[in-house]
């Protein structure tokens, strides 16, 4: 157990030495979503054809879930160890800003694919799954995690104060998360918030994921493959520059 | 410096006119003003200086925790910026404020330390540590539950998991019980004596004079002493008047006298500076009870020094 691994071990023990909190409370979140949208709107929405809204509403869900869990992870670590000061421990090591990136944002596809898991394996009870195309579902869910997770990096940087991480998870995780298409197809929103969704990256991840259990889409899975694909890139680049810097690490 | 260069003339550590300038809503700060000094293989090093002095600044600049504006510190021969990773691996930090991780055990705490260094199957060590720092019985205890003594040494621990040639102590006994000071001194001279350079910062003075074979002494990020212990007891003042009394000195005098509420003690190069202090005394009506006279201490030589070198 040696650098990069020692400090992805050590994240994923953090979770899971938790994981009542971590992992079995956003799985019971997103029951309760499912038990109360699918149980309203079952008979009075159909985005697909054929497709009960119940199944519809289940990938959206996980995909949240995995990617609200994946951006939790490595943001609230990186805090409580800045705030707590422990983070000291870290900074002294040898270990480079590919081996923090590298451990951190892989702690956070772990905790955002467990949550995943745990969310499909209990509704499996609502509706039964389908695999259409199964392998648009782990290249989405592995994406939109490494995308999050690298996300929450930045969150963890820029945030001084956990006022300052809420804010971010609020003004920008949220409202990116829930006007994706998690609840809905965005075909059935009025055409300016069409376009506003179409900018929106999570849209695409949320969309290719769906697209892995039913075979049909709103975009093509190739051009959300493209969108996350280069969005992932960026905000990767992004954040390895924040932590080669030292960017309020070390002054 | 290149790897290649002359390893019997490389010190342990080098600080090469360091300095540090934090710019701020409230103007600029110079924390470090050019520090030059080194510290050889081997040494048991003091680093003093009254509080914001840019002690601790200097050590964070050593372990990477901050970056020095100007200057380069070295680290066995590595620089602590463009070879940070064999600086950082020849270095051993206890940093000054108790900081600990609540998700861990002791043993936990120090596998994981030992993980980051890529240090393998270091359980032998981890071990010998923990009976060494007599956390023997707390190897398994999580983090939260160890009194602050016990985290301090849980720290110590952390720091040595790699074995570093250097080691920097920041404060280590600030706040610590007697016994606690007695088993970390005895341990980390214990480590000197096997040949590791330690570097350490202390408020208590006789601390330093007890461990230190050299020291440096700054003030407002500027190195303002710097020699051997016994040198810096040599060369100043050399003998202390101590006494008791109920009046006030006279405001030169007090200036340079360490007051512990009705005990003044101020230092004389002679006996002759003895006498004239005492004839000042006598003509100001300060009664003077349980006079002892005796050799000026470490903490005289401090304040000597930080009374004459002047503010800049």
């Amino acid at each position: 157990m040696t650098g990069w691994r020692t400090l992805l071990y050590k994240e994923v023990l953090r979770f899971w030495n938790v994981a009542f909190q971590t992992i079995a409370a956003p799985v019971l979140t997103a029951v309760l979503y499912l038990l109360i949208f699918g149980h309203v709107l079952e008979d009075k929405v159909e985005v697909f054809p054929g497709v009960g809204y119940t199944s519809f509403l289940i990938p959206g869900l996980v995909m949240m879930s995995v990617l609200q869990n994946a951006f939790a992870n490595s943001s609230s670590s990186l805090i409580q160890s800045r705030i707590n000061g422990n983070l000291v421990f870290l900074l002294v090591s040898p270990l480079s800003h590919r081996a923090w990136y590298a451990a951190y944002v892989g702690a956070s596809v772990v905790r955002g694919l467990a949550v995943g898991c745990g969310v499909f394996l209990v509704t499996v009870w609502f509706a039964p799954p389908h695999f259409a195309e199964p392998w648009w579902i782990l290249v989405f869910a592995l994406l939109g995690a490494g995308m999050l997770g690298s996300m929450g990096l930045i969150a963890g940087l820029w945030a001084e104060r956990f006022d300052q991480m809420a804010a971010f998870q609020n003004f920008v995780i949220m409202p990116m998360t829930f006007l994706s298409g998690v609840f809905y197809s965005v075909h059935s929103l009025p055409g300016v918030w069409q376009t506003v969704s179409h900018l929106n990256p999570f849209f695409y991840m949320i969309d290719g994921f769906r697209r892995g259990f039913f075979g049909v889409s709103d975009v093509s899975p190739w051009l959300s493959l493209a969108v996350v694909g280069a969005s992932f890139l960026a905000v990767a680049a992004l954040t390895l520059r924040l932590l080669a810097s030292g960017y309020k690490l070390r002054q | 410096m290149p790897a290649t260069s002359a390893s019997s003339t490389r010190p342990a550590v080098r600080f090469d006119h360091v300095a540090k300038t934090y710019s701020g809503a409230r103007g600029t700060l110079r924390a470090l003003d050019g520090v030059t000094f080194d510290i050889e293989e081997g040494e048991f090093f003091g680093l003093l200086g009254p509080n914001g002095a840019g002690k601790t600044t200097l050590i964070s600049v050593l372990a990477g925790l901050v970056r020095a504006t100007e200057g380069r510190v070295t680290v066995m021969g590595h620089d602590v910026v463009d070879d940070y990773a064999a600086a950082r691996r020849s270095l051993g930090i206890v940093p000054q404020e108790l900081v600990f991780d609540p998700f861990f055990t002791v043993r936990e705490a120090l596998r994981i330390q030992s993980g980051y260094f890529g240090v393998k199957g270091n359980d032998a060590w981890i071990d010998e540590l923990l009976h060494s720092l007599g956390l023997a019985d707390k190897a398994n205890a999580n983090m939260r539950q160890l009194s602050g003594g016990m985290k301090r040494r849980v720290l110590v621990a952390q720091a040595l998991v790699h074995r570093p040639p250097v080691i920097v102590l920041d404060e280590p006994t600030a706040g610590v019980d007697v016994e606690l000071r007695q088993t970390l001194w005895q341990f980390i001279a214990g480590l000197n004596k096997q040949g590791h350079t330690v570097l350490l910062t202390t408020h208590y003075l006789e601390e330093a004079e007890a461990l230190c074979g050299r020291i440096a002494m700054l003030k407002t990020g500027r190195v303002v002493a710097l020699d051997r212990t016994a040198n810096l007891l040599a060369g100043t003042a050399s003998t202390m008047l101590r006494f008791r009394t109920d009046d006030p000195l006279p405001a030169d005098m007090a200036a340079q006298a360490r007051v512990t509420g009705r005990i003044a003690q101020v230092t004389a190069r002679d006996a002759a500076e003895v006498e004239t202090l005492l004839g000042r005394l006598r003509a100001a009506g300060v009664r003077v009870e349980e006079l002892e006279i005796g050799r000026a201490d470490l903490e005289d030589v401090f304040l000597e020094i930080m009374a004459k070198e002047p503010l800049a």
